[in-house]
């Protein structure tokens, strides 16, 4: 019993570590004094000034269409190589992850530089497209390591049965592999979206002048102080992400007990 | 050949070998070309960019070779920023890893075994900007900040932490430390209970046990926990902007600022120091990662 204090204790001071800035920043949302060291009383002020700022606002839209954008390319591209990389011989798969684990591995600030520079060698403009391309470059890798556990554990065996019973591969594909694998296939876009979501030394690299996303935007302003409106957006981001798992986790829950009535 | 044509001639290949040898999902050949999209993306957004880092670090303005860029490394001053980041990612790391495999070892324990739930918990945070959270931290560290006010409260001395290397290593092991437990998490996880079990019922205490059974199995995640920690502790420069104040210099923030400055010759060439530090991690990586999985990364 005494270890499971312990135990709980750990648990709970590490928590506090990770979720403590969390909360400062959930403070500050609602603190009415607009510099970030003192306490000005409670105010909603920040939540409603939030969607008059425009320049907030578009740096928000470039994120979220650049984050969902390139998870979901990501997201089909890796599926598919990971599909192909199953079903290869050890020395073929073996090349292919280590190219893999290059942009996982390597160092954000060599992969955003590296990135600049092939856009500036092609003389591609940098900005949106490059930002998005950048994202789906190191995206792809998430995706792949998401899913190749989950192809694993198929049964070969029933695409060969469903074949067998008439199924074109195409079709049993959609019906037999599919949906085995699907919760990977799910998990790594999360994962990609978060990713690019939370990304900000590539995007540092790659975005040019034009654009912002929330993270160069902040960036920017870390030298002559956060305006409180993007503490108030990044609460509302939170929050919203928070009880969307908080409704998954119920629903999934649910289903269980459902299944164990049965 | 271009890729449709090469696409073409795969698949009739496969379908050539699908006759042969029956239908197969796990070993066809059928689907392999799928990777092609995928490996011509990699060639085009990873390899060459990388050459091109290699090219410009060993050339000046005008393409002639040099390597000016590279030995530039020995100026006191990058010497310097080199030395501390090496320092304070390796401190960070063992801070990391004390924190982490603890941690690791409880999560394993507890009763709620909802794997994915206790993922989310880690990777949670993430959902806030992490340029945000770190300065969140110079709000808990600063002179009349969070921390000094409790610490005031209960009448300790206060801390004078921010903008000194141990303001920086906090940040670090505060961004990085979901990547350390993760991998090993995920490698406990897969330890079998019955190896564990089987090694008690022939007498070893719960340290031997450690010791000779769980440690042994972790050590991949370890190895992978300790290269998700050292690059990007090694690398960063936005968490020295942030918590460092001005004064103290990382290689990353040396970098950065070459590129700033528009010396992408100076900064290709540092940017290749780097990476020697970067493949040394990645090759004792794939030493411990003999399957060429990399799944322990996640």
């Amino acid at each position: 019993m005494v270890k499971k204090f312990f135990s709980r204790c750990y648990i709970g001071i590490i928590l506090l570590f990770l979720y403590a800035p969390i909360a400062i920043l959930i403070v500050l949302s609602f603190n009415a004094s607009k510099s970030r060291a003192k306490w000005g009383g409670f105010t909603l002020k920040w939540y409603q000034e939030l969607f008059h700022n425009e320049d907030i606002m578009a740096a928000l839209s470039t994120t979220l269409i650049i984050a969902i954008t390139s998870a979901l390319i990501a997201t089909l591209l890796g599926t598919a190589a990971a599909i192909a990389m199953n079903s290869m011989k050890k020395t073929p798969r073996t090349i292919l992850l280590a190219i893999t684990n290059i942009p996982m591995l390597n160092a954000d600030i060599v992969t955003g530089i590296s990135l600049m520079l092939i856009f500036v060698a092609l003389n591609f403009t940098l900005g949106f497209t490059s930002v998005l391309l950048a994202h789906i470059t190191f995206n792809i890798p998430y995706v792949i390591l998401s899913v190749m556990p989950k192809l694993k554990q198929l049964n070969a065996h029933t695409f060969e049965a469903a074949q067998d019973l008439g199924a074109s591969p195409v079709y049993a594909f959609f019906k037999v592999i599919l949906p085995d694998i699907f919760p990977g296939v799910l998990s790594g876009f999360f994962l990609a979206f978060t990713m690019s979501l939370d990304d900000f030394v590539i995007t540092h690299f790659t975005k040019g002048p034009e654009i912002n996303t929330l993270s160069t935007k902040i960036y920017t302003e870390v030298r002559k102080g956060i305006k409180p409106e993007i503490y108030a957006l990044s609460t509302l981001m939170f929050v919203t992400v928070l009880l969307l798992l908080i409704f998954i986790n119920r629903r999934k829950a649910d289903k269980n007990t459902l299944i164990r009535k049965v | 050949m271009t890729v449709t044509e090469k696409d073409d001639h795969n698949l009739k290949q496969n379908k050539e070998k699908k006759s042969e040898h029956g239908l197969q999902f796990s070993r066809g050949n059928q689907v392999k070309w799928l990777s092609f999209p995928y490996l011509i993306w990699m060639i085009g957004f990873i390899l060459i960019p990388l050459i091109m880092i290699v090219y410009y670090g060993l050339t000046n303005g005008e393409n002639s070779f040099t390597t000016a860029n590279i030995s530039i490394i020995a100026d006191p001053i990058n010497r310097d920023a080199l030395l501390l980041a090496l320092e304070l990612s390796i401190v960070s790391t063992i801070i990391c890893l004390i924190l982490a495999y603890p941690l690791a070892i409880i999560l394993n324990n507890t009763k709620l075994k909802s794997n994915s739930f206790i993922v989310l918990i880690i990777i949670l945070p993430m959902w806030m900007n992490f340029l945000l959270r770190t300065i969140a931290w110079q709000n808990i560290l600063e002179r009349t900040g969070v921390l000094n006010t409790i610490l005031e409260f209960l009448h300790l001395p206060t801390l004078n932490i921010i903008n000194t290397p141990a303001a920086i290593v906090l940040g670090m092991v505060y961004n990085f430390l979901p990547f350390m437990v993760l991998p090993i998490y995920n490698v406990l996880i897969k330890i079998d209970k019955d190896v564990v079990n089987a090694a008690r019922d022939l007498g070893a205490n719960t340290g031997q046990t450690f010791r000779k059974i769980i440690l042994p199995l972790s050590l991949p995640g370890v190895v992978s926990g300790i290269t998700m920690v050292f690059v990007p502790s090694l690398t960063t420069f936005v968490i020295s902007t942030i918590l460092g104040g001005s004064k103290i210099v990382l290689i990353g923030n040396v970098i950065e600022q070459q590129f700033r400055l528009g010396n992408w010759n100076t900064g290709s060439g540092l940017s290749l120091v780097l990476m020697v530090f970067i493949l040394f991690s990645m090759a004792v990586i794939s030493k411990y990662d003999k399957e060429g999985e990399g799944s322990n990364v996640w």
